[in-house]
């Protein structure tokens, strides 16, 4: 199994076209195939022109963006929900009375039209790019933006969505907002050249379940009418595939989404062996109804951006909101860091970050932080009646784990566990479950400290395949220190919500999986489709 | 000149959907305000110049305006910056 290249399905033959295969990074679930058709690119902008009338300039300006705006707000009045939210603040945008008089400015000092429009864009898009975060993927915005507006005033075609007559992968450089909030029923999949996983490309195909591969260069070279097959999971594309080809992975697609929609019920393998399926979840706002349970709910989503830290009462409320909505809910306390910053703990930088202080390495210097999150949790549990659980990330000793769970407990916290991430703690699984209610296991972590790989060092991505033997084994460890004791041991991490992945570590012995909403019925059925006794088959041979 | 200090309440800080609905209500009010933070002063009707101040949650704005009107229109909008817009997205899902 490790041989294998990630990615392949067995049980359909690689996934590869006649003109080979490309890949880049996919964002959004689901297999679909066909023909390519590229978007439109932007104007390309003429050599300045000398102005004879500056006056007409600055009017035809005016003119551009007002009819930008009228067109997206006309837009938005077709479109729904969040399309409809983000085209209205594009047309706000375009109304923008700061923009109009800088490109207005622009045109009476001398600039033509065109220019002047790209000019003052320009400079807007430049001040939110320099602000980081999500202003600069705002940022793109701005270039689309401007691409309509110097299309307006040069008399060009809008850049946009082609309309083939016929269903198609569209394929472009990026997306922006405006672009993917006018995508039709006939766009089977996404493939862009740039993007990220937080991308307008990544999280509209998702909410649309578009399936989608962003970050993939090469799908430049590929040339419109060519049949390719998108495999929005794993992120890889097969090029060249024929028409027959193409017709059988859509009637697969057909087959696989009916067969998940009506998947329901608890995690169990086909003989019954019981495996709970939990969310991994940020805020109340993530819960989705299918699943046993929350496995890991990631505190620090909370409080990302604040510049204070939040207050006990302000905890408790989203504790509370969670508490309610979910039966059980494993609560990791922030897992924040000088690699994930959060602003208001204020920690000094380092020189390498991932073996920094992190995690529940941080109330070495900031001790206050953990008490108060633990007093909400206890409230909040309190209040609600619920059982939580509460796990502390980046545990790395016996000390740390045992100091963890006196302070837990003393406040009044009935569950106390670890997440093991760092190869130490694996190690040491049976000795920390003497004094541990349970242990989860972060494997994207995991793998990047025993294969001492950066998780986002895109060279490395073979060091972090989760199905290496090394990785397992460690599993293996946790796991069998888990049925020793008669603790669950789970799985949170991507490897838990991989319908080929999950059977693989329930045969680890592993009895819990936690995982994004949108996996969990791919994953109920992967084990519902193989005995306890064939997934240990499976982890065999991955050991091997 | 009326002012006003007040903390942005919504979660995503005055970005997304709550700072076009903060645009939208200073559009619809008609009394020129400005928005400021440490140096910046934008005019409160820019969704561009409000974006550009990057405040997040917890971030003190200060509101500004002056002449017929004034004092009902900084109220009107410290309220809607003292409201969590984004969890009120979430009750109207």
């Amino acid at each position: 199994m490790p041989d294998t290249p990630p990615g392949t399905r067995p049980d359909h033959g690689p996934w590869t076209g006649a003109a080979g295969r490309l890949t880049g990074l996919g964002v959004s679930q689901g297999r679909v195939a066909g023909p390519v058709v590229r978007m439109a690119g932007p104007p390309r902008l003429p050599a300045p022109r000398a102005v004879a009338d500056p006056g007409a300039e600055a009017a035809t300006v005016v003119k551009a963006l007002g009819e930008l705006a009228a067109d997206l707000a006309r837009r938005a009045t077709s479109a729904q929900g969040e399309a409809a939210e983000i085209l209205e603040a594009l047309a706000m945008i375009a109304d923008d009375p700061l923009l109009r008089e800088e490109a207005e400015g622009k045109a009476t000092g001398g600039l033509d039209a065109a220019h002047a429009l790209d000019a003052a864009f320009a400079h807007h898009r430049d001040a939110l790019a320099a602000l980081g975060g999500y202003l600069a993927e705002r940022a793109a915005d701005l270039d689309d933006l401007k691409h309509r507006a110097v299309a307006f005033a040069l008399g060009l075609p809008m850049p946009g969505l082609p309309s083939p007559g016929h269903p198609y992968v569209l394929v472009a450089e990026d997306l922006s907002p405006a672009d993917t909030a006018g995508l039709g029923d006939d766009v089977l999949a996404l493939i862009t050249e740039r993007g990220g996983p937080t991308s307008h490309t990544a999280i509209l195909a998702r909410g649309r379940g578009l399936p989608a591969v962003v970050a993939c260069p090469e799908i430049a070279g590929v040339p419109d009418g060519t049949i390719v097959g998108v495999d929005g999971t794993t992120g890889e594309i097969a090029v060249g595939l024929s028409a027959e080809e193409a017709a059988e992975v859509r009637e697969r697609d057909r087959a696989e989404k009916a067969r998940l929609a009506a998947s329901h019920g608890p995690g169990r393998t086909a003989d019954g062996h019981p495996v709970k399926l939990l969310l991994n979840i940020g805020s109340a706002a993530d819960l989705r109804p299918g699943a046993e349970g929350v496995g890991l709910f990631r505190t620090e989503f909370l409080f990302l951006d604040r510049t204070q830290a939040p207050s006990f009462e302000e905890q408790v409320a989203a504790y509370t909101e969670v508490f309610r909505q979910a039966e059980t809910v494993i609560v990791r306390t922030l897992d924040a860091g000088t690699d994930k910053p959060l602003p208001f703990l204020g920690l000094p930088e380092e020189t390498n970050p991932a073996l920094g202080v992190r995690g529940l390495r941080v109330d070495r210097l900031l001790p206050e932080v953990l008490e108060t999150q633990l007093d909400a949790i206890a409230e909040a549990a309190r209040a609600t009646g619920a059982q939580a659980w509460v796990m502390a990330p980046m545990v790395t000793t016996m000390g740390e784990a045992s100091g963890f769970a006196r302070r837990a407990r003393a406040k009044g916290v009935t569950r106390v566990g670890v997440m093991v991430e760092v190869p130490a703690a694996a190690l040491r699984a049976r000795r920390l479950l003497q004094e541990l209610d349970f242990l989860s296991i972060g494997t994207n972590d995991l793998a990047q400290y025993t294969f001492a790989a950066d998780r986002q060092h895109s060279a490395l991505a073979d060091l972090l395949d989760p199905r290496q033997p090394a990785l397992l084994e460690l599993i293996a460890m946790c796991a069998e220190a888990g049925r020793e004791a008669g603790k669950p041991v789970g799985v949170c991490g991507e490897a838990a919500g991989d319908p080929l992945l999950a059977p693989l570590l329930v045969g680890l012995g592993v009895t819990s999986l936690s995982m994004a909403p949108v996996c969990v019925p791919a994953v109920r059925e992967a084990l519902a489709g193989l005995t306890l006794a064939e997934c240990r088959e499976r982890a065999r041979v991955a050991l091997d | 000149m009326a002012h006003r200090t007040v903390a942005v309440a919504s979660a995503s800080g005055l970005h997304a959907r709550p700072a076009k609905l903060f645009v939208q209500e200073a559009v619809r009010l008609g009394v020129p305000v400005t928005v400021r933070l440490g140096e910046k002063a934008v005019p409160a009707k820019s969704m561009l110049g409000v974006l550009s101040l990057g405040a997040v949650q917890g971030t003190e704005v200060t509101l500004e305006a002056d002449g017929p009107g004034a004092e009902e229109a900084l109220d009107a909008l410290v309220s809607l910056l003292s409201r969590d817009l984004d969890a009120e997205e979430a009750l109207d899902a």
